[in-house]
Parts: C-alpha cells; sequence; structure tokens
C-alpha cells in the first residue's frame, strides 16, 4: 500500500502523461457566504480506473462529484473531462443516484432506455440496447415491472444500467449503495467489480464506508472538512482475482483500512 | 350488530339519510322537505322536458370551454410557481388570495361586464377554478424529488423535455387532485352565478320553482347539479387511482 | 445534502434588499401597483360603462369608510358570521372528533358530509328564507351550512392520522383511553382541526356574502346591490374590493397565528 500526502499541489500517482479522463483544477466552491465545501482542489483521475472520493460528512466529496457532473456550479475552478474543459452535463460522464431517481411511472426497460429517449434513438435501437445491459446487471424478467414493484437493490441496479447503456467515459457514482441493505451491498460491490472489468469503464466513486472503498478502489483519495481539501491519496494495493471473502480476510486489505481509519477519525465531530 | 354494520360499505349511510328524509317528508315535517320518492318523480320529468335540456346543454358547454381554460391557466402558473421563486412569491400571493376569497361577490361585477350569458358562465368557472388548480399543481411541483430533476439534467435533457418526460408526470397526481377540486368549485360558481341572474337558463327555473313553492321540482334540479359535480368528480377520481400507483412511491 | 443541489432557484441571495425592503415582498408590492394602474387605464378606456377607474373606486371607499357606511356594513355582516362560524366550529369538531374515534359514527356521518362538501349547497340557500326567514337566523344557517362540513371533515381526518406510534406509546405505558384521546390524539391532531378552521372560517364569509347576495341585502352584500341598483358603480366595486381585502387579511392573519403556533417549522424561508 502506498500513500502520497501533500495538499494542494497536482496530485496523481502515476507518471505525468497519465491519461485522464477527468480533472479538475483549484475547484473551489461555497455555498452561500459562509460555508466552504471546496478549497482550490486538484486531482486528476486516470481513466479506466476507479477513483473514490472518502471522507466524513461536510468533507466536499459529493459536492466535487456534482460538479465534476455539471449538476452543481463552481465557484472558481475549472472541471475537464477528456481534457476539454466543461461546465453543465455532458455525454462523456453518466451519473449514477444514491436514492436511484427512477421514473416511478416507467416500467424497468424505460427507465434503463431514459438516456437514449433523451437522444431521440429511435425505440426499437434503445430498447435492444437495454435490454443488454438489463441483463448485464442480472436482471433480465423484470423489464416490465415497475419500480415500486422492486427492492432497493434492484432499483439501484436499474440506475446503473441506466448509467451504462449512454456509453459514457466515466460514471459518476454518488454512494449507490447507502440506500441497501448490507447483504446486497456486498453481493453488489463484487458484481460492480466483475462489471466495470468487463466493460473497462472509468469510475469516480463516492462513499463513506471504508471497507467499500478499500475493497472496490483503484485510488482512494481521502478528504479533510471545513474546508474540503484532500488530505491524502492511497492505492490500495489489492489483487482482486482471489475470492471476495478471501479478500476481505487479507492483510493489506485490512491494515489499509486502518490506517484510513486512524487518519479519518480526528475529523469525526 | 356493530360489527356487521361496519362491514357495510360507508356509501350505504347515505341510504339511511334518504330513508330519514322519505319519513321526515310523509310525516310533513317541513314544508320545504317534500318525500324523496316525489323528489325523484319530479327529476325524471324534470330531465324530460325540452326546455330544461337546451338550459342545461347551455350551461354544459359553457362549463366545459371555462373548465378546458381554467385547467390549462392554472397548470401553467402553478408550474411557474413551482419554478420560479419570484413567481411563487408573487403569483403566489395573488392565487392565495383569491382561492379563499368570496368569488361570489365578484359575479355580479361579471354580469356587468359580461353581460348575462354564456361568456359570463365560462369566466365564472375560469375564476372560481382557477386558482386552486394552480394551487395543487405548485404543491406538486414543489414535492417532485430534486434527484429527479438532476437525473434528467445529468442525461442532458432540455428544458422542454424535463417539463414534459419527467416534473408533468411526477406532479400528475396532484394535478388530478386539483382539477377535481377545481371542478367542484366551477359547479359551485355557475350555481351562484345562476341563481344571482335569475332570468336566464337554469336559473330561470330556480327562481320559478321557488317562486311557486315548486318544493319537488327545487329540489330535483338541486339533486341533478349536486349529481352532476359528484360524477365528475369521481371521473377524475378514477383517474387519479390510475396514477395512484407510482404516487405513493415518489421519493 | 444542502439545498442548493437541486435546481437553478434563487439566484439572488435571500437577504438582498431594494429600497430598504426584501426584494421579494418589493416584487409582490409592485405586482399590486402595476394591478391598480391597469385598473386605472382600463377604466378610462370606454370598455363598459360599468368599469370604474380604480381612483373613482379608492374615492368611493375612502367616502364610504369615513362616513361610518363601512363599518356599519362590516358590523352587520360580521355578526351571522362570528355565531354561525362559533357554532360550526364547536359541534363540527366534537362531530369530527367523535367521528375520527369511532367507525359507527364515521360510517354513519362521513358519506353525508362528503357529499355536503362537494355539493353546490349554493343552491340550498333560496330555501333557507322558507325555513328561517330573512333575519339573523337565515344567514347564519347559511355560513352553518358552507362551513360545518369542512371542519368537520378536517377534524375528522386529523385524528384519523393522528400518530399510531404516539397512540402505542400511550398504550404500552397502560394509558385509559380517555389518557389516550385527551393527551395524544386531541393534541397531535390540533394542527389539523385549526387548520379547518381557518378553512370553516373563509368558507362561512363566502356563506355570509352568499346570503346577503340571494337572501335578503344587509351589510356589505347590501353595499354591492345597492350601488348596483343606482348604477354608482365605482361603490359597487369599491365594496366588492373591501370583501376581497377583508377575506385576504383575515385568512393570512389565521394563517400566521397557525404557522407561528402549531407548525414551526413550515415558517417561510424556503
Amino acid at each position: 500500500m502506498s500513500s502520497a500526502n501533500a495538499t494542494n499541489s497536482l496530485h496523481d500517482a502515476t507518471s505525468v502523461d497519465q491519461d485522464n479522463v477527468a480533472e479538475v483544477r483549484n475547484l473551489t466552491k461555497f455555498y452561500g457566504e459562509d460555508i466552504h465545501a471546496l478549497d482550490s482542489v486538484n486531482l486528476s483521475f486516470p481513466r479506466g480506473q476507479m477513483t473514490t472520493l472518502l471522507g466524513p460528512s461536510g468533507c466536499g466529496k459529493t459536492t466535487m462529484l456534482k460538479i465534476i457532473a455539471g449538476l452543481l456550479d463552481a465557484t472558481s475552478g475549472q472541471v475537464l473531462i477528456n481534457g476539454k474543459e466543461v461546465n453543465s452535463p455532458g455525454p462523456e460522464r453518466a451519473f449514477v443516484f444514491q436514492d436511484f431517481a427512477l421514473l416511478p411511472w416507467a416500467t424497468v426497460l424505460r427507465n434503463v432506455a431514459f438516456g437514449l429517449e433523451l437522444k431521440g434513438v429511435p425505440r426499437a435501437e434503445r430498447e435492444e440496447k437495454a435490454r443488454h445491459y438489463i441483463d448485464e446487471v442480472g436482471l433480465t424478467g423484470v423489464e416490465s415491472k415497475y419500480p415500486h414493484e422492486l427492492s432497493g437493490g434492484m432499483r439501484q441496479r436499474v440506475g446503473l444500467a441506466r448509467a451504462l447503456v449512454v456509453n459514457a467515459d466515466v460514471l459518476l457514482m454518488d454512494e449507490p449503495f447507502s440506500a441497501v441493505d448490507e447483504q446486497n451491498r456486498r453481493k453488489f460491490q463484487e458484481d460492480l467489480l466483475h462489471l466495470l472489468a468487463a466493460e473497462k469503464k472509468s469510475v469516480i466513486f463516492v462513499t463513506h464506508s471504508i471497507e467499500e472503498a478499500v475493497y472496490v478502489s483503484d485510488q482512494i483519495v481521502l478528504l479533510s472538512p471545513r474546508p474540503g481539501r484532500i488530505h491524502s491519496i492511497i492505492r490500495p494495493e489489492i489483487s482482486h482475482d482471489a475470492e471476495p471473502d478471501a479478500i476481505r480476510r487479507d492483510k493489506n486489505y485490512l491494515d489499509t483500512i486502518e490506517e484510513i481509519w486512524s487518519e479519518l477519525r480526528k475529523y469525526l465531530d | 350488530m356493530l360489527e356487521y354494520i361496519k362491514r357495510i360499505p360507508p356509501v350505504f349511510s347515505l341510504l339511511i339519510w334518504i330513508s330519514l328524509w322519505e319519513i321526515a317528508g310523509r310525516l310533513e315535517l317541513a314544508f320545504i322537505l317534500p318525500p324523496f320518492s316525489d323528489v325523484v318523480e319530479q327529476l325524471f320529468i324534470l330531465i324530460g322536458r325540452g326546455d330544461f335540456q337546451s338550459a342545461a346543454l347551455q350551461t354544459f358547454k359553457a362549463f366545459v370551454i371555462g373548465m378546458t381554460i381554467a385547467i390549462v391557466v392554472g397548470i401553467t402558473i402553478g408550474f411557474m410557481m413551482g419554478t420560479s421563486k419570484v413567481a411563487n412569491n408573487v403569483l403566489g400571493m395573488w392565487v392565495n388570495i383569491f382561492a379563499s376569497a368570496p368569488l361570489s361577490s365578484l359575479v355580479p361585477v361579471l354580469m356587468l361586464l359580461f353581460g348575462l350569458g354564456q361568456t359570463t358562465i365560462v369566466v365564472t368557472v375560469v375564476l372560481f377554478s382557477t386558482w386552486i388548480i394552480a394551487l395543487d399543481t405548485y404543491a406538486g411541483v414543489y414535492h417532485i424529488s430534486p434527484s429527479l430533476k438532476e437525473m434528467g439534467r445529468s442525461f442532458q435533457a432540455t428544458r422542454w423535455q424535463l417539463l414534459t418526460k419527467v416534473l408533468f408526470w411526477a406532479a400528475l397526481p396532484e394535478i388530478l387532485a386539483g382539477c377535481r377540486l377545481g371542478l367542484i368549485r366551477a359547479v359551485k360558481g355557475i350555481v351562484i352565478g345562476q341563481l344571482l341572474v335569475s332570468i336566464v337558463a337554469l336559473g330561470r327555473f330556480f327562481r320559478t320553482f321557488s317562486d311557486n313553492f315548486q318544493f319537488e321540482e327545487f329540489w330535483a334540479l338541486t339533486i341533478i347539479l349536486f349529481i352532476f359535480a359528484l360524477s365528475f368528480s369521481s371521473i377524475l377520481g378514477y383517474f387519479e387511482h390510475k396514477v395512484e400507483y407510482y404516487a405513493k412511491d415518489r421519493i | 445534502m444542502t439545498t442548493d443541489t437541486s435546481t437553478e432557484l434563487a439566484r439572488m441571495p435571500k437577504s438582498e434588499k431594494i429600497l430598504g425592503i426584501y426584494y421579494l415582498t418589493f416584487y409582490q408590492i409592485l405586482s399590486v401597483v402595476v394591478v391598480f394602474v391597469l385598473w386605472e387605464i382600463a377604466g378610462r378606456y370606454p370598455i363598459s360603462p360599468a368599469f370604474p377607474t380604480f381612483s373613482a373606486t379608492m374615492y368611493a371607499l375612502f367616502e364610504m369608510i369615513f362616513d361610518g357606511r363601512m363599518i356599519a356594513a362590516f358590523a352587520e355582516t360580521l355578526k351571522p358570521l362570528a355565531i354561525g362560524v362559533t357554532i360550526s366550529a364547536v359541534f363540527g369538531v366534537f362531530l369530527g372528533v367523535s367521528m375520527g374515534l369511532n367507525r359507527l359514527f364515521q360510517w354513519f356521518w362521513e358519506p353525508i358530509f362528503v357529499v355536503l362538501q362537494a355539493s353546490p349547497v349554493a343552491a340550498l340557500i333560496p330555501l333557507i328564507t322558507y325555513a328561517y326567514g330573512i333575519g339573523l337566523a337565515a344567514k347564519t344557517v347559511a355560513v352553518i351550512m358552507l362551513a360545518a362540513p369542512i371542519i368537520v371533515l378536517n377534524s375528522y381526518k386529523a385524528v384519523r392520522h393522528a400518530s399510531p406510534s404516539l397512540i402505542q406509546m400511550c398504550r404500552s405505558f397502560q394509558g385509559t383511553r380517555l389518557q389516550e384521546i385527551v393527551i395524544v390524539i386531541v393534541p397531535n391532531a390540533a394542527p389539523v382541526i385549526f387548520a379547518g378552521l381557518r378553512l370553516g372560517v373563509a368558507a362561512g364569509f363566502i356563506g355570509v356574502i352568499l346570503a346577503e347576495l340571494l337572501i335578503t341585502p344587509t351589510g356589505i352584500g347590501d353595499l354591492i346591490t345597492y350601488h348596483r341598483s343606482i348604477a354608482e358603480y365605482n361603490y359597487m366595486y369599491a365594496a366588492v374590493f373591501t370583501v376581497i381585502l377583508f377575506s385576504s387579511v383575515m385568512v393570512g392573519m389565521l394563517e400566521t397565528a397557525e404557522i407561528k403556533y402549531f407548525r414551526p417549522e413550515k415558517k417561510k424561508g424556503r
């Protein structure tokens, strides 16, 4: 496990020509006049990898994610996607919501195809693509059901399928499993890794669960609160080839968790 | 015994009230209250009358036109209130003033300005029903989950797409409830208008019956109007029921 | 998550002021001024002889206030309103609460009140004169006819929706049914009952104006019909204006009281 401790300089853990799917430069965000959510944050997100933003509440992780998504305006600073500056949502990014944000009046099939529907893709084509991803996330057979007929875990799979269908370069996931029960959550983490490996997606992930972060991520960005700043970046060196249960007992895994925990406990209220 | 009664649908208690009415009428407890059965008899006679039918049709046409205007305007105002803080404060002030004011005091003014015909009925319907439709639409829009709106924006929905594919459907249960209440208020408005202008259409019937102490006919006419209001209310209630499956599920 | 993450609402910070008043209040006042100006302009155009200008209406209004007619009229109108609302409130809340607590009562009374609330009971107002004459009693009955259903149904719903977990909590401490009703259910239902009373007052006011227009003119209704009959339209409009004004102020005050005493979490400031 390696960690880099520095605050306001450009961070990435590998070489300078690393292909970054996303970058933020000098990102600052104030809510009103007194809430300083982010303070001149500089961060790069390598392509093809899962970067997790981790930290206690008020550290600005969801704020940063939504600014990258274009759903929030930064007070100052830039967001670059594929090297180009953006300030509104775009087709290169897809968002997965904490509370699923499914259209409750639409079937699973329509929900998954929603992104393509907005782009005007013809019905047959978008439904075919939707069906493919519904299979990918393991929801074959529920295409005609409505969200209120599904469990929390299934609803989030719909949200994930919807984000995959639009073929974005980077997936932005906002605490996607926090509204899912514990048993399903673990299964989800494992399935997500398989899925992302197959799809070769870049992911920016926000969570407040240390175990989750260490289990799924290629790099973890620890943020400290008030104002939001980068505390450190950690690369858990965990091989995902082993059995999931074995990984969760692996010494590296457990040590990383402890290290992060000891860093973060300073910020507990 | 009590347990048995509780299992009968509540609507049937109306039968008891109707029986009480019948008994009171037969016993001639109040001369304004004829037996229910006589009222029903007059009801059927009244429906068959040509002059009643044309008066009712006239009123109904004006009602439909007025309701359409009220629904379109009310929903638009409600959406404006729900999406803009300034609109909410300014329009909201006016909507709230008119939603609880005695609009019947404005009916004499309307009659002065628009005469005694169809136009006044249309304006009365619009005046009475728009505000509650706007208020309920606003409530529906206000309670739309923010993440649903964000989700639409994250997939780069245009303003129009967001409105028609997400916001409208999300607020639909409240919009339908508002339309139902608006409808009921519109009928009340029409009745008030007709009572105040007892020269034309249904108002003339009311005046004639009450002047000539024809209480059976008077009640018959009143019940027809009551049934009209309640049927339309039920139709909208049916649509509200159809969207119920997702209404409770909205986050 | 904080409020800003949702839509593009509130670009302007709440605390900004124009001319010393909050900008939102400023826009409200501006809209009122605009309406009065439009009224003035429209009145000057010969659209209809029966459309007085805003200034003519205001002149008539102040004249009626200063010669006492307006106050006298309101006093006349408020009499049946006050009596009717009080009766409706006392009996209505009692009946509504009973309906909420007792299934048989609910079975018997709910449908009839639902019908009454949805039906145009105004149609029955002319009939009142036959039973109660044309005086105070008739108008009070009109008020009750319009106010009671709303008060009853709101009180009923308030009790029905009283927090089940609070009731269970009371039972778990072996509270008697009476304690349950008085200590838990009624206070829990109080906000909605009060909201019902507010709606009832508004409906009662509608009832009294209707009665004054349909039965015999007294009070404000008289001001409206009298001045219409002698074609002094600015006085007629002035009377209508006061009705709307009075209603808004009254409902506004009741709402403020309701939020202050019953629902502090609903205070404006979203």
